[in-house]
């Protein structure tokens, strides 16, 4: 028998940061990811933690900087807007290298915007956001139980790395109903005990804690630069994941990640049934970005089609992995609408010709 | 006969000499939080929140755990750090800029929220570190980089009673203004420092120690001009004294 519950998205979400460990919660109402806080604010009392609604987005990265200090778990969630928002906080999260998870389930933009599915944030997610060269580790989950098994595993990465992780989902994830069965996800991971490093233990350690970001010497500053890169560079190495299927005998391969990845599934096996030949490559880590695949195309491939909910944000990655040795096109619908399997269809056949 | 020392560096003080200008109060205000955290014994126990402001290298000074802040963000990082470990001593140190203008929300609602923290709040009526721009604090009249002719209420509005403002609010347990003008008022500023910790400790929420400070270089005025005008011009518009006990 499975354990299987009847979930909404967003519910999954936090549940899965719950039974991840996580007791600190900070966020700020925004739609459409507000059954994030609201299920936070009942269920955290239950296991000994906080749950507090901050005054904007703006302190709520802030109290995240100071909670994740501490070195336990911290979850924070928004949705565009209040991601633009946080970015000075998460430069300066990256900076002090802390661990925390961040959700951004994306609507559409720019400004204000809608408050309808969107995944216009790749940018920011994966090319910044905030100022410096830092870089967020960011996962984007295909199904529900993929982001709750993303979110625990999240944490782990997070705490290995002490760098923030982003979870990059968009509406229709946080608000679907979806079977989900919470998995213990647990990296066989090598993670530093906080107490070597955070806020509290002095008398312990015999030494204080210094969880900053300012280093007015230019040398030294270039050092903790050339620091945070290497960290980087073993993110590259080894956290790139991707869900890649049928790319083997495929003439066009769809790159789409997400919610839209699930709408070219049943597109391209709408036209297998017809005998064309259609793959899918799924990034399931945006940063880092999976480029070998593209790059390592099959010789048959003629053509990449990249599908997102943007006016084309990816695809800049996706040009980057194949390196113009194939064509590159693009579909995206924006601002809150999303494309259907037909026009997914019609727009691969177009390149079959 | 046993040496007797009567005055030392208080243990919560690192020993190195601060990169504060000349006849700077910043300086006075870190010994007496040092003092405060060493009598109440509660370095190892003590977390700092410094600033973006002349006092970001505070964690330079203070020899406790520290965070080092986004400007004006410094209540919310306590807020995070207290809410996780109630068990921890925290305070804040925080300029008129940092404070009162692009982290008024942040103040606001951590003292609203009663939060079990305490604010050093050091208005020098001016933003030091950037060069001596017009402050939320700065007095009428007064003259900055950015307001050259005196600052004029209809262009700027009026200087920003901190202590004052915050003490309208339900949830905060000690609010109280000093200065350290002259030795006198600086005892009275170690006491209040002391009651807003003492508060903390007490779990009596949120408490606030507002400073007159003097910024002698960005006034263009020698120290004890800066000491005598701070006393002749601060004082009157920004009165001291406590505006909120705890019960
Ligand atoms: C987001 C952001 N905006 C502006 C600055 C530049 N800045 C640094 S210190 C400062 C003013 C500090 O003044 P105050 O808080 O009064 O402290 P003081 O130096 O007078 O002690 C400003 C505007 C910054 N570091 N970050
Ligand atoms: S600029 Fe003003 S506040 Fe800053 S150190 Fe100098 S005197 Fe002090
Ligand atoms: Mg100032």
């Amino acid at each position: 028998m499975s354990n299987r519950v009847l979930m909404k998205g967003n519910e999954a979400f936090a549940e899965a940061a719950v039974q991840a460990g996580c007791k600190y919660f900070f966020g700020y109402p925004i739609t459409p990811q507000n059954e994030i806080p609201e299920y936070m604010s009942k269920r955290l009392p239950e296991v000994g933690g906080v749950y507090l609604q901050a005054e904007s987005e703006v302190a709520g990265i802030n109290m995240i900087f100071g909670a994740a200090g501490t070195g336990f778990r911290t979850l924070i969630s928004s949705s565009s807007p209040g991601i633009s928002l946080m970015s000075e906080g998460i430069s300066y999260i990256a900076a002090a290298e802390l661990p925390c998870v961040i959700i951004n389930v994306m609507r559409g933009g720019p400004g204000l915007g809608g408050i309808l599915p969107a995944q216009s944030d790749y940018f920011q997610a994966t090319k910044g956001g905030g100022h410096g060269d830092y870089r967020l580790l960011t996962l984007a989950p295909g199904t529900l139980q993929e982001a709750t098994e993303f979110i625990m595993m999240a944490f782990d990465l997070a705490e290995y790395y002490r760098n923030p992780v982003m979870i990059l989902a968009d509406g229709f994830m946080g608000q679907m109903m979806e079977a989900i069965e919470f998995k213990k996800v647990k990296l066989n991971y090598d993670i530093p005990d906080p107490k070597e490093w955070a806020i509290g233990y002095m008398a312990e350690r015999g030494k204080r804690a210094l969880i900053k970001s300012l280093s007015l010497d230019p040398e030294m500053l270039e050092k903790h630069n050339q620091k945070l890169q290497e960290k980087y560079r073993r993110m590259e190495e080894k956290e790139v994941r991707y869900e890649s299927v049928g790319v083997e005998d495929a003439d066009v391969v769809i790159a789409a990640y997400g919610t839209t990845a699930r709408i070219a599934k049943s597109s391209i096996k709408k036209l297998r049934d017809q005998g064309m030949k259609v793959g899918l490559i799924r990034p399931q880590s945006l940063y880092p970005f999976p480029y070998k695949p593209f790059n390592d195309l099959p010789d048959g491939v003629k053509h990449v089609l990249v599908v997102e909910m943007s006016c084309g944000q990816m695809i800049e990655d996706v040009k980057l992995g194949v390196q113009g040795k194939v064509p590159v096109s693009f579909y995206g619908r924006c601002g809150g609408m999303a494309p259907s399997v037909e026009e997914i269809e019609e727009a691969a056949k177009k390149l079959l010709g | 006969m046993a040496e007797v020392k009567i005055f030392e560096r208080p243990k919560s003080m690192t020993d190195v000499s601060t990169h504060y200008c000349p006849g700077c109060t910043h300086g006075i205000v870190h010994r007496l939080v040092a003092e405060v955290i060493d009598e109440l014994g509660i370095q190892e126990k003590t977390v700092g929140v410094a600033p973006v402001g002349c006092a970001v290298l505070l964690y330079n000074y203070i020899n406790t755990d520290m965070y080092e802040a986004a400007h004006g963000r410094a209540p919310a990082v306590a807020t995070g750090c207290k809410r996780v470990r109630p068990d921890l001593t925290v305070f804040t140190y925080q300029g008129d800029g940092d404070l009162a203008s692009i982290g008024a929300a942040e103040i606001v609602h951590a003292a609203n929220r009663g939060e079990n923290i305490t604010v050093i709040f050091i208005n020098n009526a001016i933003y030091g570190m950037t060069g001596g721009q017009m402050a939320p604090t700065t007095l009428l009249k007064q003259r900055t980089t950015t307001c050259p002719f005196g600052r004029d209420p209809k262009a700027n509005g009026y200087p920003i009673r901190v202590a004052e403002m915050l003490a309208t609010l339900e949830a905060p347990g000690y609010i109280a203004r000093v200065t350290v003008a002259r030795p006198k008022y600086v005892i009275k500023t170690k006491e209040a420092i002391k009651k807003a910790f003492q508060t903390q400790i007490d779990g009596k929420g949120f408490s606030l120690v507002e400073v007159l400070s003097t910024c002698p270089t960005n006034w263009g005025m020698r120290p004890t001009e800066a000491l005598k005008w701070l006393e002749e011009n601060m004082i009157p518009y920004y009165p001291l004294g406590e505006f909120k006990l705890p019960n």
